[in-house]
């Protein structure tokens, strides 16, 4: 619906927003609705979590076309970025909404594909070659795994539906045979590859380095949503009767991801892994909630509102790192006496790196507190102590962002220049965040399910 | 509505002063502080005359699907605890004249911030608020210590801050915790009464483990042994008002948490651990007060000296009677004012002399006699002599904990012959016998600088001869307490 290609180049990105906006407001339509109107033979039907996760996804991407707007502008293939983009856009929204496992798989593709080109549209870059072939490859290998886990419990099931697939294995709850189960745990693996999970998130650190950078903002937030959208449903739909099989897995992955992401953050020095390893962590965090539902049944508002203060904190600080490492170098040492070079830009990074650590009064602190708020009565509580304890460490890596900020000088006492459209989103995405802190009621609120 | 007052006031003040420059800055908060200590005596009025008066307190909700509200109100603990913070905010603006910062509308504009969340943190009568305003409490400080501390002052605060935050992080899951056993009318609630009521609810291994939870916060805070080797560093390396600030005030936070936060949470968890609690904070006041002797650096010792104070104020506190927990109250408001004193001293050393080195100093009574006398009562008052106004405080927690355990009783009382030992010592060495450096001068005070020292001193003396307004607030203040932990 969006993939329209004019050849106007400047109406282009109007054009774009508009379609994103347009979206945006025939999704916020479907809210509520009683009368679910599935698509395509129902192979997709929005239901609220569904139309909560895309409009994150549209907003994001709402904000990402304006701050890209320059860096469409610099590249030659003006078109070709805005149809890939826009591409891996619809991916993303099929994922959120899948109620069959064709829809899921065809989903995954069509946002990985145009990801896999983007990742390496800095055609001379060495790193970002690497990128997109390291992405690709490591990339193909998971959908090969989501392939042949789905082949398997078709085999099982006789069904690619969801909720058939939710039916049958209750019925045959206690005949099922061992491949179904070997099905799952490969799908299993498949989705921690896309969320970037640890012991599966190896590509991730070298994907987001070498990406440009603009495009490793687009992985960290709409990519990522996406891929957390189409976990949530394929195995709270699909496979709750079976979650024992999963959950033991899953915590053993939570537990990984917590330590190995945390501690490995604060050893970088490039800013682009650092948050890639800090993406690692928000996912488990998230991951956290998943199953604490499944056991517990418990609510899911948590993973709403902290996928949403993770999107917009990202935004944020991809925004500024896009415009601080221009000159080519992006270790911490490129935000060194920022405050004194564009204040403006350090406040905001700062803001936005205290969303990220969870200090109140920001977004990113409440999403914490709803986490911790969910988690605390199940059984995952070990889980919760191992977060609270990583999250200290985390507030370690942002914090040596602020510091080199503030406190170390800079060689080059030049100003940072900034674009009147990035300014825009960057004043935009750190109101948000301080709105969305200091006014938690009104998005829990918005998404009461 | 002066409840609101007292935390909007120097918000809006903080905002007047980020966006002025130079001395204006300076100026500005200085008149800010002093009209918010005038609304604290207003509150003080209020709250003598009238303790049920609607204008004390304040309730609205915040996120109402969360039962989270913005509520607050004084108490007694409380009024006190804004006395102390309204009164040393000025004084500390004012140590800073004798100093000039770099971007001072920065400083100034944090350091008001930094009086709202402490106001907000000793007001407030709702879980998540508390914690809210704990934390934000930490995030002016750290910026104040990051900016204008002393060499080596990235790692420093970074320790501090993460630190910190652990033991925050660790209170927020046990409040949750809490929230989720809360329940009025079907409904989950904040209100300290209902987390009272909670913690009352749980079983004794329970209320044991909530009891860590929430205590490595407060002590983490304070610092008690062992969570206190963030603590030195950074108070030696912020600048001098942010010691102030963090010794000062922001000690208190802790202590205030266990008397208001804690101990009504947890009575049975607090019968089970608080022996050991009570353990390691004794161990902290011969430990640092050890430290302190040897130490050559005076900021430093009076870093650990604060340690060994602040460990007998939490034995105080955790042996939950009505003379350690008023006596407790009592230590708080004076180590405040004498803490903010010396580290005032040990600036104005620096600045006349050079050094803080104790060996390289001496003899500066003879150049300077006025600074020798007052600099004597502050000592005095810090080592808790008769008529100054630690020893109220100080007699009362030594009653407290000796009726808690005798033996317990007189290891904490070492804290009263070490500490007389390092901060006489200290003041011999300083100021009396012969200059050892013939390099050092001591010239004459300046204004600014007499003053602070003066009003130390005359608080010093004022309430060590007569301390009964305070008691008074303190005597009821506790009983209210206790009530609540039976």
């Amino acid at each position: 619906m969006l993939a329209e290609i004019f050849k106007f180049k400047k109406l282009l990105l109007p054009i774009v927003l508009l379609g994103i906006v347009g979206a945006f407001a025939l999704n916020y339509m479907e809210w509520s609705n009683i009368m679910k109107i599935p698509y395509f033979n129902n192979m997709i039907s929005f239901d609220n979590i569904g139309i909560a996760f895309s409009g994150i996804i549209l907003a994001t991407a709402f904000f990402w076309f304006i701050l890209a707007n320059d860096y469409f502008e610099e590249e030659s293939n003006l078109v070709d970025h805005f149809a890939l983009v826009l591409f891996a856009l619809v991916g993303a929204l099929m994922l959120t909404a899948f109620t069959n496992m064709t829809t899921l798989f065809l989903g995954i593709e069509i946002m990985s594909i145009p990801m896999y080109v983007l990742a390496a549209s800095k055609k001379n870059d060495m790193r970002s070659n690497e990128a997109g072939f390291k992405y690709l490859i490591m990339g193909s290998f998971a959908s090969a795994f989501l392939l042949f886990g789905i082949a398997l419990i078709y085999g099982a099931s006789g069904t690619f539906d969801l909720l058939k697939i939710r039916d049958y294995v209750g019925a045959h709850a206690t005949d099922m045979p061992m491949f179904f189960y070997v099905g799952v745990v490969m799908m299993l693996v498949a989705m921690c590859f896309k969320v970037s999970a640890a012991p599966f998130h190896f590509w991730a650190p070298d994907v987001y380095e070498g990406s440009p950078t603009l495009i490793t903002a687009l992985m960290s937030t709409v990519v990522k949503t996406a891929a957390f959208a189409a976990f949530m449903r394929l195995f709270l739909v699909g496979f709750a009767e079976v979650s024992e099989i999963w959950t033991g897995i899953l915590a053993v992955v939570v537990a990984l991801s917590l330590i190995i992401s945390n501690f490995s953050a604060a050893m970088q020095n490039n800013v682009k892994r650092m948050l890639a390893y800090s993406s690692i962590s928000h996912a488990a965090f998230m991951l956290m909630v998943i199953m604490a539902n499944v056991r517990s049944n418990v609510s899911l508002d948590a993973i709403i509102y902290y996928s949403l203060a993770y999107s917009i904190g990202s935004i944020t600080s991809f925004g500024i790192v896009y415009n601080v490492t221009r000159k080519g170098n992006e270790t911490i040492s490129a935000f060194n006496g920022l405050g004194k070079r564009n204040p403006f830009l350090a406040v905001c990074m700062s803001i936005a790196m205290l969303s990220l650590a969870g200090i109140p009064v920001t977004a990113g602190f409440f999403a914490k507190y709803f986490v911790f708020t969910t988690v605390i009565g199940t059984q995952y509580q070990w889980l919760l102590i191992l977060a609270v304890i990583t999250s200290a460490v985390g507030a370690y890596y942002y914090l040596r962002v602020i510091i080199a900020m503030y406190f170390k000088e800079h060689e080059d006492e030049s100003k940072v220049e900034l674009e009147g459209s990035n300014k825009l989103v960057i004043i935009l995405t750190t109101v948000l965040t301080l709105v969305i802190g200091l006014a938690p009621g009104f998005v829990a609120e918005m998404f009461q399910f | 509505m002066l409840t609101v007052l007292l935390i909007g006031f120097p918000l809006l003040a903080a905002l007047l002063v980020f966006c002025t420059r130079g001395n204006t800055a300076r100026g500005l908060a200085m008149a800010a502080s002093v009209i918010e200590f005038i609304i604290s005596l207003a509150a003080l009025y209020q709250f003598r005359h009238n303790p049920d008066s609607p204008s004390l307190s304040f309730d609205c909700t915040w996120v109402a699907s969360l039962g989270i509200h913005f509520s607050v109100g004084l108490d007694g603990l409380s009024i006190l605890m804004i006395l102390l913070t309204t009164f040393l905010i000025p004084l500390i603006i004012l140590t800073s004249y004798s100093n000039t910062y770099k971007n001072s509308h920065n400083f100034y504009g944090l350091m008001l911030v930094m009086q709202m969340a402490l106001v907000g943190v000793f007001v407030a009568n709702d879980g998540f608020l508390f914690y809210v305003f704990w934390e934000l409490a930490l995030i002016p400080i750290y910026f104040i210590c990051l900016m204008w501390g002393g060499e080596n002052r990235g790692a420093i605060t970074f320790k501090f801050f993460v630190y910190t935050l652990f033991g925050s992080l660790f209170m927020l899951v046990g409040f949750i915790y809490l929230y989720n056993h809360t329940n009025v009318e079907g409904m989950k609630s904040w209100a300290m009464q209902d987390l009272y009521n909670a913690g009352k609810s749980l079983n004794a291994h329970q209320q044991g483990i909530l009891f860590w939870m929430i205590f490595i916060a407060f002590a983490i805070k304070m610092p008690i042994f062992p969570f206190h080797t963030w603590q030195p560093d950074t108070y030696v390396n912020a600048p001098t008002q942010g010691t102030m600030l963090l010794s000062g005030i922001m000690l208190k936070m802790g202590t205030f948490g266990v008397i208001k936060w804690l101990l009504p949470i947890v009575p049975l968890g607090l019968e089970k651990w608080g022996g050991t609690a009570i353990g390691l904070s004794v161990a902290g006041i011969v430990y640092a007060s050890c430290i302190a002797i040897a130490q050559k650096d005076f900021k430093r010792l009076i870093a650990y000296s604060s340690i060994a104070h602040v460990g007998l104020i939490s034995a105080g506190i955790l042996s939950a009677n009505q003379q350690g927990i008023q006596g407790a109250i009592m230590q708080m408001l004076a180590h405040g004012v004498s803490v903010v004193g010396l580290f005032f001293i040990a600036d104005i050393l620096l600045l006349h002399t050079g050094t803080r080195e104790m060996d390289k100093l001496g003899g500066i009574r003879s150049m300077n006699g006025n600074f020798a006398v007052l600099f004597l009562i502050i000592v005095l008052g810090a080592v808790a002599l008769p008529l100054t106004n630690g020893f109220v405080g100080e007699f009362l927690l030594i009653n407290g904990v000796y009726q808690y355990n005798a033996i317990v009783a007189a290891f904490a009382g070492l804290t009263v012959i070490l500490g007389a030992v390092y901060m006489l010592r200290s003041y011999q060495n300083i100021m009396l016998g012969e200059r050892k450096d013939s390099n050092i001068a001591f010239g004459p005070l300046a204004t600014t600088e007499k003053a602070v020292l003066i009003i130390v001193c005359a608080v010093i003396i004022g309430f060590g001869v007569y301390p009964k307004p305070l008691n008074d607030i303190a005597e009821e203040a506790t009983k209210v307490i206790l009530m609540n932990i039976k």
